[in-house]
């Protein structure tokens, strides 16, 4: 039920006595200030070593060639290694079921014309699996099929932006785009999460490049995915092992680094998972401590109130204030207090986040944002701390004889 | 009116305990103006108390206008002394954040009672102790004769069968005093029972009855021709 004289009463003793009110209010803002604002460092700190491995799938393995640099088996050092399709059936040949995707791809750059719109931008000859290692994300159309690679058409898939620059305001899908004046049918345009490089690039089938440029079966890297299923010991050993079954198929010495290079993602996708999982424990350890401090200091002021309070509850109680109105009176300034300081504190925090976004960004800390609901449940600990912290004193405040209670110190 | 039998209270100090009240047994008609006199420790303070549900006692009966106080649960304890009694005490007690006005009408807001009827109620009573004007100052602006005059209005404004005074007078001079012994005198001869706890010889003698209180038993209990406070004022 509202009572509004209790209301009434309650404001009046929040207003006589401001500084009380102001320096509990004081306390709750703070620490929920300080809250909010450490969550979003940290948040922001976790998106940006999240957003740097957002480009790609986290289990990707890419090998890459280069010359020999140690003479094995009879064969000079500086041999060229060069990856051929068939490299790529071996391994799906040799590892199948610890291959999740896999794709080749060869590395070319374009001049692409749209009538008289020209730029040139990056491409890449891929198969169909490209897609899930890139996370390409297709927004109209289709992505390569296998049926282009069969027949080596002249397709080609354009990214956002491409579209933008070469299309201006109408739709690129279906039309023909002129890459170094071979003209090659748009059919599908995407977006990708890793930034504007990835959306200015231009997608065609393997053996459709591999036609055009040279006529040969030369690709310039092998990108794979292993099984999720397999454990980080399990992925590298699968990295290993593909390294090596490689450097016995091109005659390449065991110890030589640089001829055939096999990076395995499982390695920075752990560190990145070690170090998020740090900076959230030091950020959960440090959120703890705000919160404790809050506790802490509604408690004691609290306790000081009450102390404060005695004499008048006894005159309260001399009139014929029940204890239940004695408590009631107590805790609900209380909790009126923590829950507009909580919420001030609330909103200076998010305030002050989002005024410093840019200079933290410059940083490296990338969208440093607090989730609300979570703002919200440290105000709600709060406000349920003070109130427990405050219930007992007035409960005990609220039995003591008002004869005691009006005794002159 | 009032009657208590065979009374006790002590209060552990210590191991020990101190027997303050040992056997009171007093009684008192409506319309009655008793001082209670006694030198400190005597034990007149914690008589008033217990008969103001302040205080408990641990042997005895008390009974206040028919209804036995015993074993009262603190919730009735606030309610009948809301009902019964009025306080005025020495060092006033006034809520220093509340107005006069507010002051006065705070046993009514425990009453129940609507703000409209409260603030005329409230505003009936300072005009009766003459301080209607004053309604809106706080007690650190007023002098402590109009501060005792705003506790009586508080006092007053539950309409209580029985007022309590702890050393009314103990906190103001001669002059300020003998005003407001008139005042509590008029209440009297209204028909307000009073009774009040004093030291002071020429205060009790303006009551209607003394009780001497000595080491926690009545010595004395005698009616007295009443010394009128309005001559001095």
């Amino acid at each position: 039920m509202f009572d509004i004289d209790l209301w009434r009463e309650i404001f009046q003793s929040i207003n006589m006595n401001r500084t009380r009110s102001l320096l509990s209010g004081f306390t709750i803002a703070f620490a929920i200030m300080l809250f909010a604002i450490l969550f979003g460092i940290a948040n922001g700190l976790n998106n940006t070593f999240a957003e740097g491995f957002v480009d790609d799938a986290a289990n990707s393995i890419f090998i890459r060639t280069g010359r020999t640099t140690k003479a094995n088996k009879g064969l000079q050092a500086g041999r060229r290694i060069q990856l051929k399709n068939e490299d790529q059936d071996y391994i799906t040949d040799e590892f199948g079921n610890k291959i999740q995707y896999i794709t080749s791809r060869i590395y070319k750059n374009v001049n692409a014309s749209f009538r008289n719109e020209k730029n040139s931008y990056p491409l890449r000859a891929v198969h169909p699996d490209h897609q899930f290692l890139e996370k390409t994300i297709i927004k109209e159309g289709r992505y390569i099929n296998q049926l282009d690679i069969d027949n080596s058409t002249k397709v080609v898939v354009i990214g956002r932006l491409v579209e933008e620059d070469l299309f201006l305001k109408t739709t690129a899908l279906g039309k023909y785009i002129n890459l170094s004046g071979i003209p090659y049918k748009i059919v599908g345009i995407f977006t990708d999460d890793g930034g504007d490089n990835e959306e200015r690039m231009v997608y065609m089938p393997v053996s459709t490049a591999q036609h055009i440029y040279g006529n040969n079966d030369y690709v310039d890297q092998i990108n794979l995915t292993y099984n999720p299923n397999l454990n980080f010991d399990q992925a590298l050993a699968f990295g290993n092992s593909i390294k090596k079954k490689l450097k016995d198929r091109f005659n390449v010495a065991s110890n030589d680094q640089r001829a055939i290079r096999v990076q395995n993602m499982a390695q920075g996708t752990k560190i990145v998972g070690q170090l998020t999982f740090g900076i959230n424990l030091f950020v959960i350890f440090i959120g703890l401590g705000t919160l404790i401090a809050g506790v802490v200091g509604i408690s004691n002021i609290m306790i000081f109130v009450v102390k404060e309070r005695t004499k008048e509850l006894g005159i309260r109680k001399a009139l014929g204030a029940s204890p239940r109105s004695i408590v009631s009176i107590i805790l609900i300034e209380s909790i009126l207090i923590t829950t507009i300081a909580g919420y001030l504190g609330l909103i200076i925090g998010m305030g002050i986040l989002e005024l410093a976004t840019p200079i933290l960004e410059e940083n490296f800390i990338k969208d440093p944002s607090v989730k609300l609901s979570l703002v919200i449940g440290a105000t709600i600990t709060l406000i349920i701390a003070g109130a427990i912290a405050g219930y007992l004193p007035a409960k005990r405040a609220s039995q003591i004889k008002p004869i005691v209670a009006l005794r002159d110190d | 009116m009032l009657k208590i039998e065979k009374l006790h209270k002590s209060y552990p100090i210590g191991d020990s305990s101190l027997h303050v009240l040992k056997g009171i047994d007093l009684s008192v008609e409506s319309g009655e103006m008793v001082a209670i006199m006694g030198s400190s420790g005597s034990g007149k303070s914690t008589l008033l108390n217990i008969i103001g549900m302040l205080d408990e006692a641990d042997e005895g009966n008390y009974i206040l206008d028919d209804v036995p106080i015993k074993n009262l649960t603190e919730k009735k304890a606030a309610i009948y002394r809301n009902k019964f009694l009025g306080f005025i005490f020495q060092s006033f007690n006034l809520i220093n954040y509340k107005n006069a006005l507010d002051n006065v009408a705070l046993p009514l807001y425990y009453q129940g009672l609507k703000r409209k009827e409260r603030i005329e109620k409230g505003l009936f009573h300072l005009e009766k102790v003459g301080l209607r004007d004053w309604a809106h100052h706080l007690p650190n602006e007023l002098s402590g004769g109009q501060k005792q005059r705003v506790a009586i209005a508080r006092a007053l404004a539950a309409n209580p069968k029985l007022l309590l005074a702890d050393e009314p007078t103990g906190a103001l001079d001669t002059k300020t005093s003998h005003e407001i012994m008139d005042f509590i005198q008029s209440l009297n001869d209204e028909g307000k029972t009073i009774l009040m706890v004093t030291h002071e010889e020429d205060i009790a003698n303006m009551c209607k009855r003394i009780v001497r209180l000595r080491d926690g038993v009545i010595m004395e209990d005698k009616f007295v021709e009443q010394v009128r406070a309005s001559q001095y004022v």
